[in-house]
C-alpha cells in the first residue's frame, strides 16, 4: 500500500526520486539514533509526496537540532535558538499557512529550556510535525541528564537520575494535542507510519521518538541505552499509513484493525497486538503511558489522535492566501478609511479601538 | 487681580478606578473643542483601583504641550493624598475641595473652594455605587463655571464618550448640571484663571502615541502583530486588534488578513515574529523594558541571522520592576546593543504622536530593507497620553519589502547565496520559504555561517561577516528619519533631545530665548546618527543633551562615536518618573551656564 523502495529511480507522485529529499552530510556520532530519524524523515516525505518548497523544517539547538541540515536540502531550514523554536514555528504558521513544518527537537530543547513554548505550541495547536528526539542526556555538552531521564537511570560515570522524568506525551495529551505518538528510532518502520501519518494530521503532531545517544547513555545503567529500548519496547499496534489516494485493502480478519481517517483522506491503520487500544479515548492514552511506565515498558504507537481538533490557522480564522504574499492594496485600508478615523479622533465620537490601562 | 486667560494647569487628585477617566476626558475634549491648545497626563499607579492618580490637563494658548510645572488649580477628590495635594499648592493657586474631606488649614493666599459634592450627587441617584463615579461630573460642572469652559462643548464632549450609553449620559449630564448650577449660584470667584476661545485647535485630532503607532502599523500594511501584556505597550497592540477588526476583517467571510497572536511571554511574541518576518510577512510586537531583557537573545538572533523584525518598547522605569507606571528614557543603551556579541540596532525615536504614525510604517520598511530588528523607542507620556496634532495624512509611497528575490529572478540567477553582498550595501538578497526553484532554498542558523549560509567557524569567515553588518549600519545611516536641526544665528548652546522631552525643549528654548540666551536645537529621530550630529555638535561650543534617565545613556553614545567632541557635551538629566517640564531644562541649564560664568559672561546676557 505504500510505494514499493527500489532505492534511487523509483520517482513519487511529484516528480521525485528518494534521493531529491536528501540533505547535507550528518556530523553526528556514528551510530547516533537521531540519523536513523533523519533517515525516516526522508523516507516519509518522500513517500508522502511531500514538494520541497512547501516544507520548512525547524530546530531549536542540540544534536538532534542539527539534523535539519541532514534531509531535504531543497527547503528552507530554520535552526532557533535554544528551546524556542516553537515560537519560530508560530510564526511561520500565521505568514505562511501553506508550508509544511517540521521541526526538530530534543529532550533538552523541549522538556527543559523550552517545555513552555512546547506547551503553549500544543495549546495554540500550531500545524507542526514536532519531533522530539529524546535520549535523556544532553550530548553537545558532553552527558548531564535530561528532564525525561528515568528515576534510576545512570549516566555514564555511574550516577543515577532521582528526579521523575518529564513524559512529553504525556504532557502533550494534557493539553488537549490532537496526535500525540511515541516509537523507536530502531523501529524504522512503526517511525516511518507515524511520520507520514503526522503529515497528513492538521494541527500540532507530537512524536516522541526514543534516539538511544550512543556516546553518552547508550551503557548498561541507561534506560536510554538501544538494547534496553529493545527489550521494554511495547508496541501498542502494528500501524500502517494508507495515503488518499490509495484504497484501504481489508486483507485482515474483522475486529482486528482499527482505522482513523484523516482530514486529507489518508487513513491511519491500527492492528490489534494482543488488547485492543483506542487511540481515540484521551483518557485510555494516559493510562496507557503510565501502566506502561509502572512495568518499566515502553509504550510505543499512535497514542492519542484527534483528527478534528482545529487548527491555529483555522482559530485565527486567516484568510485563505498566506499573510506573507498579500498585496499592499489588501493591507493597507483606503484613504476613506483614514479620513473617517481622523474625524473620529477630532470629535472624540465612535472611537472603535480598545483603550489600554495601567 | 490681572486675569490668566488660557495658561494654566488643572490637577485632579483622586483615586484610580473610580471613573474619574471619563470626567478627565470631558474637560479636556471641552477645552480642545473650544479652540484652546491642550493636552492631559495621567500619572496613575500601578494598581487596578484604590490607590491615588492624579490627572494633569494643560491649557496653553501658547501650544505648549510639555506638562505645566505648577498645579494653578488643583481638585482635591482623594482623602488619603488631600494633605500633600494641598500642601504642594502655591499661593494664588486653587483649590477645589469636595467639603467631605478634611485638609490642615492653608495660608490666606491659597484660594479654596469647597463644593458639598454628596449632597449635590445625592439627589441624582440612590445608587450608592453610580454615585461614587458620577461624583466626578460634580467637579466638571464647577470648574465649567469656575473657568469658563462653555456649557455646549462639555455636552458635546460628553454626548461624544458616552453617547451610545443613554441612561449613563443622562446621568452624567444630571451631575454636570448639579455642579454647574451650584457654582453659578454659591460660588463668588476669587481667582484669575480663565479660560477664553480661540481657534488653534480647528482640524486638529487628540490621539495618544500607542494609537498613533497602532494606526500607523495598519496603514503600513502589518500581518502578524504578537504581543504580551506589558504597561505601557498594551494599548498599542489592543487599539491595533481595534482597528484591524474594524478594518481588515472580510464583513462577508470573516476572515482576517492579520494574526494577532498573544504569546505566553516576550520571548515567544519575539520569536514569532522572527519567524513570521523569516517567512515574509510584515511583523511586529510591541512591549516595555522588562520584555526587552527577556528578548535579548532572539534580537542578537535577528542582527546575526539577518531576519527583519519591528519591536516597540514603550518605556517605563527601570531596572527591574521599577515604576511599571511612570515615564522613563532609560532602555536606549541596552537596547541599541541588545544581544550578547557585537551588536548595533537601528532605533527609531519618535517624539510626537505624528512620528509614532510615520515610524511606525518607516520601522517596516527600514527592518525589510537592512533585513535587521528595528526598535522603536516610545516612553509611556508620549504613548499613553493624549497630544493634540494635525491629521495624519494617508501615505503617499508604496512599501519597501527590501531585497527579496521573486521566482522569477531568481530563475534568472546562476546560482543564490543568501549571504553575499551583491550590491557592496552590506545588505545581502534573500528568499522566502514556499519558493519552488530549488536553488533559493538555504539553512538559517544563529552559528557560525558563511556567504552561502553554511555552517562554518572560521577564522576568516566571521570577521568577513561581521565586517559586512557594519558596512549594512553604515547603509542604514542614509535610510533612518534623519534629525531636526533648528540652528540659531549666534547661539553658542545647542540643545540635543529626542522623544518626548522634545515638548519640555521646545518651551524652554522660547524661555531662555526670552533672557537672551539663545540656543540651537537638533531633535534626534534615529540611531545610528547621521551626519547632521557631527555637523551640530561641531558647531556649538556647549550642547545640553536632554534626556529622561539617570545615566545620561545618549550622552554615552554620543561621546564614544565622537570622542573628539566629547567634551563638549554636557547633560540635563530628569529621572523622577514624571514627564519633563520646561522648567526643569531651564533651570538645570542657567545652573551649569552660570558655573561656566567666568567663560561665558557677558557674552550670552
Amino acid at each position: 500500500m505504500t510505494v514499493t523502495q527500489t532505492p534511487g529511480a523509483e520517482r513519487n507522485r511529484v516528480g521525485l526520486t528518494r534521493a531529491d529529499y536528501d540533505g547535507a552530510k550528518t556530523t553526528l556520532c556514528p551510530g547516533c539514533g537521531h540519523n536513523a530519524i533523519t533517515a525516516a524523515i526522508i523516507q516519509a516525505a518522500f513517500e508522502s509526496n511531500v514538494e520541497p518548497h512547501r516544507l520548512a523544517k525547524l530546530s531549536g539547538i542540540g544534536c538532534s537540532s542539527k539534523t535539519p541540515a541532514y534531509f531535504v536540502s531543497s527547503s528552507h531550514g530554520f535552526n532557533a535558538v535554544h528551546g524556542r523554536m516553537p515560537s519560530i514555528a508560530t510564526g511561520v504558521h500565521v505568514a505562511n499557512r501553506e508550508l509544511l513544518l517540521i521541526g526538530v527537537s530534543g529532550d533538552g530543547d523541549t522538556a527543559s529550556i523550552g517545555l513552555g513554548q512546547f506547551c503553549h505550541l500544543v495549546r495554540r495547536n500550531v500545524p507542526v510535525v514536532y519531533i522530539i528526539e529524546n535520549n535523556g542526556v544532553y550530548g553537545l555538552t558532553k552527558g548531564q541528564f535530561s528532564a525525561t531521564a528515568d528515576v534510576g537511570s545512570t549516566m555514564k560515570g555511574g550516577k543515577a537520575n532521582e528526579m521523575m522524568p518529564i513524559d512529553c506525551c504525556a504532557v502533550a495529551i494534557e493539553l488537549g494535542c490532537g496526535f500525540v505518538a511515541r516509537s523507536f528510532s530502531g523501529d524504522v518502520k512503526q517511525l516511518r507510519a507515524l511520520l507520514k501519518a503526522a503529515i497528513a494530521h492538521r494541527g500540532t503532531a507530537v512524536l516522541d521518538v526514543i534516539s538511544p545517544c550512543v556516546t553518552f547513555a547508550d551503557h548498561e545503567g541507561s534506560t536510554k541505552s538501544y538494547a534496553y529500548v529493545k527489550e521494554h519496547d511495547a508496541p501498542l499496534h502494528g500501524i500502517d499509513f494508507v495515503p488518499y489516494y490509495e484504497d484501504i485493502t481489508v486483507d485482515y480478519a474483522p475486529g482486528t484493525t482499527r482505522e482513523v481517517t484523516m482530514p486529507d483522506g489518508s487513513h491511519i491503520l491500527l492492528k490489534k497486538l494482543g488488547e485492543d487500544y483506542d487511540p481515540t479515548d484521551r483518557d485510555h492514552a494516559t493510562a496507557a503511558i503510565r501502566d506502561a511506565q509502572k512495568e518499566g515498558k515502553l509504550a510505543t504507537g499512535l497514542l492519542y489522535v484527534n483528527p478534528t481538533s482545529p487548527p491555529y490557522d483555522d482559530e485565527l480564522k486567516l484568510a485563505d492566501p498566506p499573510l506573507a504574499t498579500l498585496p499592499l492594496e489588501q493591507v493597507r485600508p483606503s484613504r476613506q478609511v483614514l479620513t473617517q478615523i481622523m474625524e473620529q479622533l477630532q470629535t472624540g465620537r465612535g472611537m472603535g479601538a480598545a483603550s489600554g490601562g495601567g | 487681580m490681572k486675569p490668566v486667560i488660557n495658561d494654566f494647569s488643572i490637577h485632579v487628585a483622586t483615586v484610580n478606578g473610580s471613573g474619574s477617566q471619563t470626567a478627565n476626558t470631558v474637560l479636556l475634549r471641552a477645552i480642545f473643542q473650544m479652540g484652546i491648545p491642550v493636552s492631559g497626563k495621567n500619572l496613575f499607579p500601578s494598581n487596578i483601583a484604590g490607590l491615588p492618580t492624579w490627572f494633569t490637563i494643560r491649557a496653553s494658548g501658547k501650544g505648549y504641550l510639555a506638562r505645566g510645572e505648577r498645579n494653578d488649580v488643583l481638585v482635591v477628590m482623594n482623602p488619603e493624598t488631600a494633605a500633600e495635594d494641598v500642601a504642594s499648592v502655591e499661593p494664588g493657586c486653587v483649590v477645589v475641595l469636595n467639603d467631605q474631606i478634611k485638609i490642615p488649614a492653608l495660608p490666606e493666599d491659597r484660594i479654596v473652594y469647597s463644593v458639598p459634592m454628596k449632597s449635590l450627587i445625592e439627589p441624582i441617584t440612590t445608587d450608592v455605587k453610580l454615585r461614587r463615579l458620577v461624583v466626578n461630573m460634580i467637579y466638571v460642572g464647577v470648574l465649567a463655571e469656575l473657568i469658563g469652559i462653555d456649557e455646549k462643548e462639555i455636552e458635546r464632549a460628553l454626548d461624544a464618550q458616552l453617547g451610545h450609553k443613554k441612561k449613563a449620559l443622562e446621568l452624567n449630564h444630571k451631575a454636570v448640571r448639579a455642579g454647574w448650577e451650584w457654582a453659578k449660584a454659591s460660588l463668588e470667584k476669587r481667582d484669575p484663571y480663565k479660560l477664553e476661545r480661540m481657534s488653534a485647535t480647528q482640524g486638529k485630532i487628540l490621539i495618544d502615541g500607542n494609537a498613533a503607532g497602532a494606526l500607523g502599523a495598519m496603514f503600513g500594511g502589518v500581518t502578524v502583530a504578537t504581543w504580551y501584556p506589558i504597561t505601557p505597550s498594551s494599548s498599542l497592540v489592543e487599539s491595533l486588534i481595534g482597528y484591524l477588526e474594524r478594518f481588515r476583517r472580510d464583513p462577508q467571510t470573516g476572515k482576517a488578513n492579520f494574526a494577532v497572536v498573544q504569546a505566553e511571554d516576550e520571548i515567544a511574541a519575539v520569536g514569532m515574529v522572527l519567524g513570521a518576518g523569516w517567512a515574509g510577512a510584515r511583523a511586529m510586537t510591541s512591549t516595555s523594558g522588562p520584555g526587552i531583557s527577556l528578548m535579548a537573545e532572539f534580537t542578537g538572533y535577528g542582527y546575526y541571522a539577518e531576519i527583519p523584525a519591528v519591536i516597540w518598547d514603550i518605556q517605563r522605569v527601570g531596572p527591574s520592576t521599577g515604576l511599571p507606571t511612570r515615564t522613563a528614557q532609560g532602555d536606549i543603551g541596552f537596547v541599541h546593543s541588545l544581544s550578547h556579541g557585537d551588536t548595533r540596532h537601528v532605533v527609531l525615536l519618535p517624539s510626537s504622536v505624528r512620528d509614532c504614525y510615520d515610524f511606525a510604517m518607516a520601522a517596516f520598511d527600514l527592518a525589510e530593507r537592512l533585513q535587521t530588528p528595528v526598535f522603536v523607542l516610545s516612553d509611556l507620556d508620549l504613548g499613553m497620553n493624549n497630544w493634540m496634532s494635525d491629521p495624519f495624512p494617508y501615505p503617499e509611497k508604496p512599501w519597501d519589502r527590501g531585497k527579496v528575490l521573486s521566482e522569477k529572478e531568481l530563475e534568472g540567477l546562476a546560482k543564490f547565496e543568501r549571504y553575499r553582498d551583491v550590491d557592496g550595501d552590506g545588505i545581502p538578497y534573500r528568499t522566502l520559504p514556499g519558493v519552488r526553484d530549488a536553488k533559493g532554498a538555504y539553512f538559517t542558523r544563529g552559528s557560525g555561517h558563511d556567504e552561502a549560509a553554511r555552517y562554518t567557524e572560521s577564522s576568516e569567515t566571521y570577521p568577513r561577516v561581521m565586517d559586512r553588518l557594519s558596512r549594512k549600519y553604515e547603509t542604514a545611516r542614509s535610510l533612518v528619519p534623519p534629525p531636526v536641526v533648528e540652528t540659531v544665528e549666534g547661539a553658542e548652546i545647542g540643545f540635543l533631545a529626542f522623544g518626548s522631552s522634545h515638548w519640555a525643549l521646545v518651551e524652554a528654548r522660547d524661555r531662555l530665548t526670552a533672557q537672551s540666551l539663545k540656543s540651537s536645537y537638533l531633535l534626534l529621530k534615529a540611531l545610528p546618527f547621521t551626519a547632521d550630529v557631527p555637523r551640530f555638535l561641531t558647531a556649538h561650543s556647549r550642547i545640553y543633551v536632554v534626556e529622561q534617565n539617570r545615566d545620561g545613556q545618549m550622552a554615552a553614545l554620543l561621546k564614544a562615536e565622537y570622542p573628539q567632541l566629547a567634551g563638549r557635551i554636557r547633560s540635563v538629566l530628569h529621572y523622577t518618573g514624571l514627564p519633563i517640564t520646561a522648567g526643569f531644562v531651564t533651570g538645570e541649564v542657567l545652573k551649569q551656564e552660570a558655573e561656566l560664568a567666568p567663560v561665558a559672561e557677558g557674552m550670552m546676557r
